[in-house]
């Protein structure tokens, strides 16, 4: 099929440039090990109060960093997509016949991997700290990393492709981004929130996401919770690679 | 083919796109009609912002007009862009590589792009890279290379699946001379080869050196087309540049009623009349500014050139407007 074979090509191509710069990969990780290892000790003695769910400190701030590197790490790929704008370079590939739809998920594809790739070795580098994870909770949670991260790069993508400058870029996503964060329970989980916070979290599909991932690292991967996080951001994906798939197509004036 | 009519790959009636800008509609493109005929290089030709760019990229599929019809390579543009990709290159102002890849990665995945195997991708990005000698440089980064050099590239990016028409969008501004040479060899060679070639230019020079054709277009409209030679054969005679001390007012008002001229303006502090011929018309100039007390500081005669015609049919020059 036609779609398969451009989407590969894109990747491949996108994958050739990520494998020259691997530093990117570490920087990605940096910032989720330093609160590791800066913010994740103040959490211990609150894992005692009341509404702080079970599973120690560190397999319930853990699945909310890895949430956050899904988001984080995605959101900034629109710089990359503006610089090729300018360059010319996606009008070149829009005057070819490849598949809109490729265009924008092979691209998304290579960013799904960097971010797995990085959650892998956050979840590692974590072990040593007290986190407790079955192999197949480890294979859902980077699945729905992955999603994220996918949701994220297509908007991103999106976003990008509409203001087509960084100065406009940059605003957009990251004040948007933030919201979307502490409204998730990545920091604190939000069964500790107030009840008109927690009213407002629950249209955050992100929410889910945490949600899900704490499900699974505390080894109830057949939780309803896992099935409904996984199946929100998979929806929200489709959804999103197909706007970020019509933008591609849409004339870039 | 002789004696047939040729063949058009391009043809536009009352093709037109409009912007909104501040909730103001503007038209960049007012009803272009338009024919380029198989094999020939056509240029496109006015000043910044006259609807050039804008006009090659609805016929290269990347923006949909906002009224009008238009066939290219045989398709209609409305309703088959996917067969019109197949069958056109396009090379935007700003390229199109990526300064991180090399031209040799570049080439083979554009040729991937358009249904090759990658055995023939290979093959083709090799033939390209002799072509455009671009051996030394063709596993660097991109961003390594000169303009020449680059613009090369970009120009074989849009090659690569032979098409049988390429845009190419100013594809020498901002070279050196000799680069700009270069590529306008690589325009006459693929000339030879049959392509057709569209492109546009803000140099009158460049459209003069190389084009069959050429349409001017100004504020979105065409308002003059013909083949060089042909053009400047409508503005009549010869050209005279003139510059007196003081007001060049003056010496319009007084050339301006004379019976041996055509046509009088002031632009950029010279005097240009527009005479049948010119080595008649000198004396008989030189007289008059005498006898009126004008006293001549440069004078110049010269046959029309586009920028004549550019100037004759849209009342600015062609030089001040492009930037």
């Amino acid at each position: 099929m036609k779609v398969l074979r451009d989407t590969w090509l894109v990747f491949g191509r996108y994958f050739g440039i990520f494998i020259h710069n691997p530093v990117w990969v570490f920087l990605g990780v940096l910032q989720p090990v330093l609160y590791l290892v800066l913010f994740a000790p103040l959490l211990k003695p609150l894992a005692a109060t009341r509404g702080f769910p079970p599973g120690g400190a560190y397999n319930v701030f853990v699945p909310g960093l890895l949430v956050q590197l899904g988001m984080f790490g995605a959101a900034g790929v629109g710089f990359s997509l503006i610089a090729e704008l300018r360059a010319g370079v996606i009008e070149r590939l829009r005057v070819t016949p490849i598949s809109r739809v490729a265009l924008l998920f092979g691209r998304a594809l290579r960013d799904m991997f960097s971010i797995v790739l990085q959650s892998l070795i956050l979840i590692l580098i974590s072990l040593p700290f007290g986190l407790s994870i079955h192999p197949l909770g480890v294979v859902v949670v980077l699945a729905l990393i992955g999603l994220i991260g996918l949701l994220t790069a297509s908007i991103a993508y999106a976003v990008a492709l509409a203001t087509k400058s960084e100065d406009s870029y940059a605003p957009i996503v990251f004040t948007s981004t933030l919201p979307i964060l502490l409204l998730s329970g990545v920091l604190l989980p939000m069964s500790i929130a107030p009840q008109w916070l927690q009213d407002i979290a629950a249209v955050n599909p992100l929410l889910y996401a945490v949600d899900a991932a704490r499900h699974v690292f505390l080894g109830n991967i057949g939780d309803p919770a896992v099935a409904k996080g996984v199946i929100i951001l998979a929806v929200l994906s489709l959804v999103a690679v197909v706007i970020g798939a019509r933008q591609f197509g849409r004339a870039v004036a | 083919m002789d004696g047939a009519t040729p063949e058009p790959v391009i043809e536009t009636r009352g093709l037109r796109r409009a912007f909104r800008s501040r909730q103001r509609q503007v038209e960049a493109v007012a009803g272009v009609d338009l024919r380029v005929v198989r094999g020939e290089i056509f240029g496109f030709l006015g000043p910044n912002g006259a609807g050039k760019t804008t006009t090659l990229r609805m016929l290269a599929t990347l923006l949909p007009p906002s009224g009008g019809t238009a066939r290219v390579a045989g398709c209609d543009l409305a309703t088959q862009p996917s067969q019109i990709r197949e069958r056109i290159g396009y090379v935007g102002q700003a390229g199109g590589s990526d300064r991180e890849i090399s031209a040799r990665t570049e080439l083979e995945f554009q040729g991937r792009l358009y249904g090759m195997s990658a055995e023939a991708a290979r093959r083709r990005a090799q033939e390209l890279i002799d072509m455009l000698e671009l051996e030394a440089a063709a596993d660097r980064k991109v961003g390594t290379y000169s303009g020449g050099q680059k613009r090369r590239l970009d120009i074989g990016l849009g090659l690569v699946h032979d098409p049988q028409l390429l845009f190419l969008d100013e594809p020498t501004t901002g070279l050196d001379p000799q680069s700009r040479a270069r590529v306008w060899d690589e325009v006459r060679s693929m000339h030879d080869r049959g392509t057709t070639v569209f492109l546009t230019t803000h140099y009158l020079d460049e459209a003069d050196a190389l084009c069959d054709r050429v349409a001017i277009i100004d504020y979105g409209k065409i308002v003059a087309e013909g083949t060089p030679e042909e053009l400047k054969r409508a503005i009549a005679g010869d050209v005279v540049t003139l510059s007196v001390a003081g007001e060049q007012r003056a010496a319009f008002e007084l050339m301006q009623g004379q019976a041996f001229v055509r046509d009088a303006k002031v632009e950029n502090g010279f005097v240009l009349l527009y005479v049948d011929r010119g080595e008649v018309a000198m004396p008989a100039i030189l007289r008059l500014l005498d006898g009126a007390n004008l006293q001549l500081k440069t004078v110049e005669l010269h046959r029309p050139s586009l920028d004549d015609v550019f100037l004759k049919q849209t009342g600015r020059s062609l030089r001040e407007t492009a930037a």
